[in-house]
């Protein structure tokens, strides 16, 4: 089972190996094949061939037989059986030649030789060589018949071969059986050698195709194989890596559209490369730039607003509104930063281990003024492992969170709840204030999307706090989502893998609440159900 | 009346920085060339040096090293980045803080405050390690070897050496040292215990007298 799994593997892993079993496998069969079809062709020629020609002669040496038998039973004098008998095997022996072209066997047939009637064989050849049904068949008859056989010898030898027999009729006497039995050992010994031959010469094809093979499979697969490797290097980064193009076939064509391919992808990744340095350049510029006399005016704006109080009313309230609203500019700049920053893919990660409840709690305590104006308090649940997260991107996206909370949570405690699995650990921050309305939840982390555009104007946000702390989370390839019903709050959730740069593939802790499911789940059996009346009203 | 040297290229920031300083009762001097910069310094003696980091001529952390080779005077640096590496560099060249423009005027002076904050010196003798630490004198010294510190330096060690049995977070060092209500920025603990710990260790690399306590923050040694 071990091995068979081990091969599977490797099956599947090696195109060589498929290749070279395939070819192994299918050219055995036809090799067999016609190996058996060949050997049997020639085979059965041969035996044909000389079976008539073993019948040929057969038939006249029985003639010749019967002849010699004629003449001496009528000639004069009257010989004794035994000397007719004696006198037509010798015949046949002559006939036979020195050679031994056959062997002859004169015998009574059964019902008369029980009287030890002579019979007679050749060079030692045995009367069980001819079976009994033979025998039996040959006194019924008076033609040729003939089978294949095995002679045995005496001295314990046999050969096979074909026995013809016939009856002999002798005057006064009856029915004698001659068989000739012609030993077939030269021919069967053709057989094997055309029979090894046609083996050797199929071992030798199925393993001469199996180097021919493998060397083409190897040629073929050899520029495919370093064009994957490349391929390989090529993803880790390597962006000059090529491969050698040589002759004009279709593995050239293959390994030339790889290097173009590759050409093109490090024109566009150096394209990417300088426009993001260029971006990152640009921003670093008009942050410098900005930032010194944005200082200036800053500090200006609150040395006449720390002596706002010298001035008349509409001048002090001049003094005021440029102080504040510098600092809504100030903030608005930054976060237009950051957000270039982003879509330029400047932005980097500093990773620490750091406990996500304690950053809570350091954000809620950093919110404590806005919090206490609000008067909402935050309750926090729930613990998790610590994990690695560049902890000032993490603590600003918890302060959007909360801030957004206690700003839209009508004062009412903002639920703060951490949980964790696997993979994977989960903070939602929900308020229980107006909530957004229907498919507001996939708008707002829109860039300067607002839920209330009315409102933005007094509470101040810039519209891009979430754009920011989406990003954020994305950067730790981490979820940020949202969900809302109107009257039952707001409610977002902050999912961050346990391995930093991990995929995450589910969230430790649910998003919405479990009764508005249920709710749903409700409404839609009641659909259901009124669809079904309504159909079987219908006539 | 503390005497500060604002070292900036820009007029108009070094002006306001000028109205805002003199308002809170402190002497100004400006200089707005990097390599007149060290003149000016041994020339004025200032209490403190705001340094802008970029600058014509040689740039704020070419300064920064310069003057800190030749005198312990709190530098703070202008940054109008928030770029990771300038800020690391600049603390690494010798400055004991820094501001990120644009800064609220309360937060710059409170900083200054802050770097010139002398303690009322009580006479106090203290050991950490192998080292005295002599509090109105302002010294330390080993084997009667003086070791020359930053007032920076002298406040973190002697913050460790008061309090031997504590071990401090880098953020109430941030709190007790440096002064920050909010503490932010926990670099710049890490950048003083290395330049702390290349002058009072006799192996910086396996430190004796500022321990680290891994995964919470610094405690002095035994």
């Amino acid at each position: 089972m071990k091995y068979f799994y081990q091969f599977r593997q490797a099956w599947n892993k090696s195109l060589s190996l498929r290749i070279i079993a395939t070819t192994f496998a299918v050219s055995t069969l036809l090799v067999t094949i016609i190996g058996l079809v060949l050997v049997n062709r020639v085979s059965s020629g041969i035996l044909t061939s000389k079976e008539s020609s073993s019948i040929t002669e057969a038939s006249s040496a029985i003639n010749e037989a019967q002849r010699v038998v004629v003449a001496t039973d009528t000639g004069a004098g009257a010989p004794t059986l035994s000397v007719v008998v004696d006198t037509a095997v010798t015949a046949l022996a002559v006939r036979a030649g020195q050679s031994g072209l056959y062997d002859v066997l004169f015998l009574a047939s059964p019902e008369i030789s029980k009287q030890g009637l002579p019979e007679r064989g050749t060079n030692l050849v045995s009367e069980n060589s001819v079976n009994d049904e033979l025998k039996s068949r040959v006194e019924l008859t008076d033609k040729l018949l003939w089978s294949y056989t095995k002679i045995i010898y005496l001295d314990g030898r046999s050969v096979p071969g074909l026995v013809v027999g016939a009856p002999i009729k002798i005057n006064n006497v009856g029915t004698y059986s001659l068989f000739l039995l012609f030993p077939l050992d030269k021919e069967e010994e053709t057989i094997g050698i055309i029979r090894s031959s046609v083996l050797a010469t199929g071992i030798f094809l199925i393993f001469g195709l199996l180097i021919l093979v493998w060397y083409l499979t190897r040629s073929v697969l050899a520029p495919v194989r370093k064009t994957a490797n490349a391929a390989e290097r090529l993803r880790m980064g390597l962006l000059n890596e090529r491969v050698p193009v040589s002759g004009e076939d279709d593995l050239a064509k293959l390994a030339g559209s790889f290097n173009s391919m590759a050409a093109s992808i490090q024109q566009q990744i150096g394209q990417l490369e300088k426009m993001s340095r260029m971006q990152k350049r640009f921003v670093s510029d008009v942050s410098h730039e900005l930032r010194t006399p944005l200082t200036t005016v800053r500090m200006a704006a609150d040395v006449l607003y720390e002596s706002r109080d010298q001035y008349t009313g509409e001048t002090a309230r001049a003094a005021e509104l440029l102080s504040t609203q510098i600092e809504r500019f100030e903030i608005l700049l930054s976060q237009l930063l950051e957000i270039s920053r982003f879509d330029a893919g400047a932005a980097d990660l500093s990773l620490t281990s750091v406990n996500i409840k304690n950053v809570i709690e350091k954000t809620a305590e950093s919110l404590s003024n806005l919090l206490a104006r609000q008067e909402t308090p935050v309750v926090i649940t729930g613990h998790a492992p610590d994990i690695e997260m560049d902890q000032r991107r993490i603590e600003r996206v918890l302060r959007n969170l909360i801030s957004n909370a206690s700003e839209y949570g009508a004062g009412k405690p903002i639920e703060v709840e951490i949980g964790s699995d696997d993979e994977a650990i989960a903070i939602v921050v929900r308020d229980k204030g107006s909530g957004l309305k229907p498919g507001e939840s996939s708008l707002v982390f829109n860039r300067f999307w607002r839920a209330d555009p009315a409102r933005a104007r007094t509470t101040g946000g810039t519209g891009l706090g979430l754009a920011i702390a989406l990003e954020d989370a994305r950067l730790h390839s981490g979820w940020l989502d949202a969900w809302g019903a109107p009257g039952k709050g707001t409610m977002f959730r902050l999912t961050l893998p346990r391995v930093a740069q991990t995929a995450i593939t589910k969230s430790p802790l649910p998003l919405g609440t479990g009764e508005d499911e249920k709710l749903e789940l409700d409404m839609s059996a009641l659909q259901e159900l009124f669809n079904v009346d309504t159909k079987s009203e219908m006539p | 009346m503390a005497r500060v040297l604002v070292v900036d290229d820009d007029q108009a920031l070094s002006e306001m920085l000028g109205i805002v300083l003199r308002a809170e009762g402190f002497d100004a001097l400006f200089c707005d060339d990097g390599s007149k910069a060290q003149g000016i310094f041994n020339e004025a003696k200032p209490d403190l040096v705001l340094l802008d980091l970029m600058l014509p001529g040689i740039d704020g952390i070419e300064v920064c090293r310069k003057i800190r080779a030749e005198s312990g005077v709190p530098i703070v640096m202008l940054t109008a980045r928030g770029d990771t590496l300038d800020i690391v560099k600049g603390l690494e060249s010798g400055a004991d803080d820094y501001i990120v423009k644009p800064f609220k005027p309360k937060e710059l002076v409170a900083r200054i405050k802050a770097r010139l904050r002398k303690e009322d010196p009580k006479s106090e003798s203290l050991t950490i390690g192998d080292l005295s630490i002599d509090v109105i004198g302002h010294s330390v010294k080993r084997d009667e070897k003086e070791i020359s510190l930053t007032p920076l330096e002298f406040d973190l060690l002697l913050a460790l050496a008061r309090k031997p049995w504590q071990v401090y977070t880098r953020e109430q060092l941030l709190t007790d040292v440096w002064h920050y209500r909010n503490p932010a920025d926990t670099r710049l603990v890490n950048v003083h215990i290395q330049r702390l710990r290349s002058k009072v260790e006799h192996d910086p690399e396996n430190p004796e007298i500022v321990m680290t306590v891994r995964g919470v923050g610094y405690k002095a040694g035994p």
